[in-house]
């Protein structure tokens, strides 16, 4: 019988497992030991694992993350968690300056197993310092790889790939998604390094490529859109960073048409970065592709402006329409 | 109880017959060769940056060597040691490898960082250096890291973080000693307070001139040091150790030096900065840590002039001879570029 998964509890479990199997595995991080901060991701991994090895901390972003790269580098797999990515920015000397950059400053061979949690966490009158999706910007790294899952079971296995990776990984879920749900597929260990964007829908009318949330709405839009006899396919990015396009370049040779939604801002935002390796690839579009980002504002709080703020799934059922 | 430093800004001879009685001779007479292999080493690579066949900047630390060769005296290769700009002599203290790190700063695949990192960013994981990087404290937390690693896996390994009185004007300091107090992680802080941050005078910066002001307010043990007499360093050190091997406790040293050369590359800086002019020649005649420990050691007839002038001349050559090779030794190849920035 088919048993049901949702997104927080697909992390949840990856957690889980992790401890259970890996000895040398411990997470720090504010609100690990609170709810409040962490949803339904961590529910009582403090009372199972005990508080040695799931580390409630100081208000210390930067510090906390060089902790956990020291620990990383010094053969524990490390995992460090940003309960709003707003507040990660104060950590971005460890992840860009030191964590991404230490394999390749000194030469190689190092491990690095440091995972880098961070939940988008938005919406609900938050304003601009509780809303920002960042992974564009983390995406622009060489050495650090993103990792940004959009379904239940990807929660689950790209958690587990990302705290088994020897590299550092910024793994970005979002709280938009954690009570989505599908049916459970196998807990699997994967190996980062083959994993890449994934076709969610297949089609042949048009592509559509998300990354994290806007994948789950560009789903929800392919559906719609196959009541009025268009099939899209549709794609998940899930891995940011080393980014491989190679699957939607397919697709997008078959279907000739590409609309991008993406959670982030327009200007060097991610929408771009697919837009561009597609192109450098193929240029016979029967239209020309678009792209939807965020508006190119901080966030707001005001309830009507931040509904308009937010790509919603009309918008992106009536681009798709248009193309 | 903060202990001023203005008896040490103006350099007085008052502890220099040094007991000698920590260590044998011989260990003494190698700690000398140490001190010597680096401030030779460092005097080589100011003579090649100044003639231009290094190119890529380098932090001298002539005038400090005794610092981080009385810490490494009492260290295993188990433990975890991370420097920042100015760490050949962190380097050089624990490995000896002055080939490997001549090739690293010339940029050859035959470098402790293969050629990836020059001056500023070294490794020599298997003898317990960890690496170096020129951002100013982002090893501090690293080195807190280490600290927790070897907390949660139960060894009696200990961390140490080298950084300079500059360091404690960023506020990752702060957060990373209060993890470390807190969390009661094994893990020695030692600033190296050579008075200076980049061309600036400690007065010129902060209100207060120690730094182990922190480590108190943070409620970690402290000691405030002469870090140019290597007899202070080693038995401070040794102590240190012990907090952190024995009761799993952080301890923060600040030994107090002088930087010789200017913040970056071959000059002396003596037009820079407040009161540079008139402090470098004291410190040099009567403060150099390599003559301290050489005029204790003939009081002690444990050394003479003559084998002193010998061991000078015995490493020069050696080191000259290292540097030759490193110049000849081939760059990396172009394919490394990329094949290093994630894990193989």
């Amino acid at each position: 019988m088919s048993k049901k998964i949702t997104y927080g509890s697909g992390i949840q479990t990856a957690f889980e497992y992790i401890l259970e199997n890996y000895d040398n595995s411990f997470i720090i991080g504010q609100g690990l030991w609170s709810p409040w901060y962490v949803g339904n991701t961590m529910v009582d991994l403090d009372k199972k694992f005990g508080k040695e090895r799931i580390i409630d901390c100081p208000v210390s972003e930067n510090s906390v993350t060089g902790t956990a790269l020291g620990a990383a580098l010094n053969g524990m797999k490390a995992i460090v968690v940003h309960p709003r990515m707003d507040f990660m920015i104060l950590a971005s000397d460890q992840i860009v300056n030191q964590a991404a950059k230490w394999q390749s400053m000194l030469g190689g061979g190092i491990k690095i197993p440091l995972t880098i949690r961070s939940i988008i966490n938005r919406g609900g009158e938050q304003g601009a310092q509780h809303s920002q999706a960042l992974h564009s910007w983390y995406s622009h790294i060489p050495g650090l790889r993103v990792v940004m899952p959009a379904f239940a079971n990807d929660a689950r296995d790209l958690l587990i790939a990302s705290i088994l990776s020897n590299d550092p990984v910024l793994y970005i879920d979002d709280r938009w998604c954690a009570d989505l749900q599908e049916e459970e597929t196998e807990l699997k260990e994967l190996d980062i390094k083959n994993i890449g964007p994934k076709v969610v829908k297949s089609g042949s009318d048009l592509t559509i490529v998300g990354t994290g949330f806007t994948s789950c709405q560009a789903l929800e839009a392919g559906k719609e859109l196959e009541k009025n006899n268009i099939n899209a396919e549709v794609i998940d990015c899930r891995i940011l960073n080393p980014f491989n396009p190679d699957l939607i370049i397919q697709s997008v040779k078959k279907t000739k048409k590409l609309l991008v939604v993406d959670g982030s801002w327009k200007n060097c935002g991610f929408a771009g970065e697919i837009i561009a390796s597609v192109t450098e690839n193929f240029t016979d579009f029967s239209t020309p592709p678009i792209r939807m980002s965020l508006k190119d504002s901080p966030a707001p709080t005001s309830k009507p402006l931040e509904e308009d703020y937010y790509i919603n799934i009309h918008e992106i059922i009536n681009n798709a329409k248009s193309l | 109880m903060i202990k001023k430093l203005n008896s040490l800004k103006n350099p007085k001879i008052d502890n220099d017959d040094y007991s000698l009685n920590l260590l044998s001779n011989e260990k003494y007479i190698l700690l000398l060769k140490k001190m010597i292999t680096i401030r030779i080493a460092e005097e080589i690579i100011s003579e090649n940056v100044k003639n231009g066949l290094i190119k890529c900047p380098c932090h001298l630390a002539i005038g400090q060597e005794a610092i981080p060769v009385g810490m490494s005296q009492f260290l295993n290769a188990s433990d975890r040691v991370y420097g920042n700009h100015r760490s050949h002599g962190h380097y050089i203290s624990l490995t000896m490898d002055t080939y490997g790190l001549f090739a690293e700063i010339l940029g050859k695949k035959t470098g402790c960082s293969k050629g990836m990192g020059g001056s500023m960013h070294i490794v020599g994981e298997s003898y317990g250096f960890g690496g170096s990087v020129p951002i100013v404290s982002a090893t501090i937390p690293v080195s807190v890291g280490a600290g927790l690693a070897m907390k949660l896996s139960n060894s009696k390994s200990i961390s140490v973080s080298y950084f300079g009185d500059g360091t404690s004007e960023e506020g990752v300091l702060h957060e990373s000693l209060n993890i470390a107090s807190y969390y009661n992680l094994p893990v020695i802080f030692v600033c190296e307070n050579n008075l200076f941050s980049s061309h600036m005078h400690i007065s010129e910066r902060q209100k207060f001139d120690s730094i182990a002001r922190f480590a108190d307010s943070h409620g970690i043990d402290y000691a405030v040091i002469d870090g140019n007499n290597i007899e202070t360093v080693l038995d401070t050190s040794k102590k240190a150790i012990e907090v952190a091997r024995d009761k799993r406790k952080p301890f923060f040293i600040e030994a107090v030096t002088y930087r010789w050369k200017g913040h970056v590359g071959h000059d002396d800086n003596i037009d820079v900065g407040l009161q540079r002019k008139e402090d470098l020649a004291p410190w040099k005649e009567k403060k150099d840590p390599i003559a301290r420990l050489k005029n204790s050691l003939i009081a002690k007839n444990a050394l003479d002039e003559n084998s002193f002038a010998i061991l000078n001349e015995e490493i020069y050559e050696k080191l000259n001879k290292e540097f030759a090779q490193a110049v000849a030794d081939p760059y990396p190849d172009k394919e490394q570029l990329l094949d290093t920035v994630y894990y193989r």
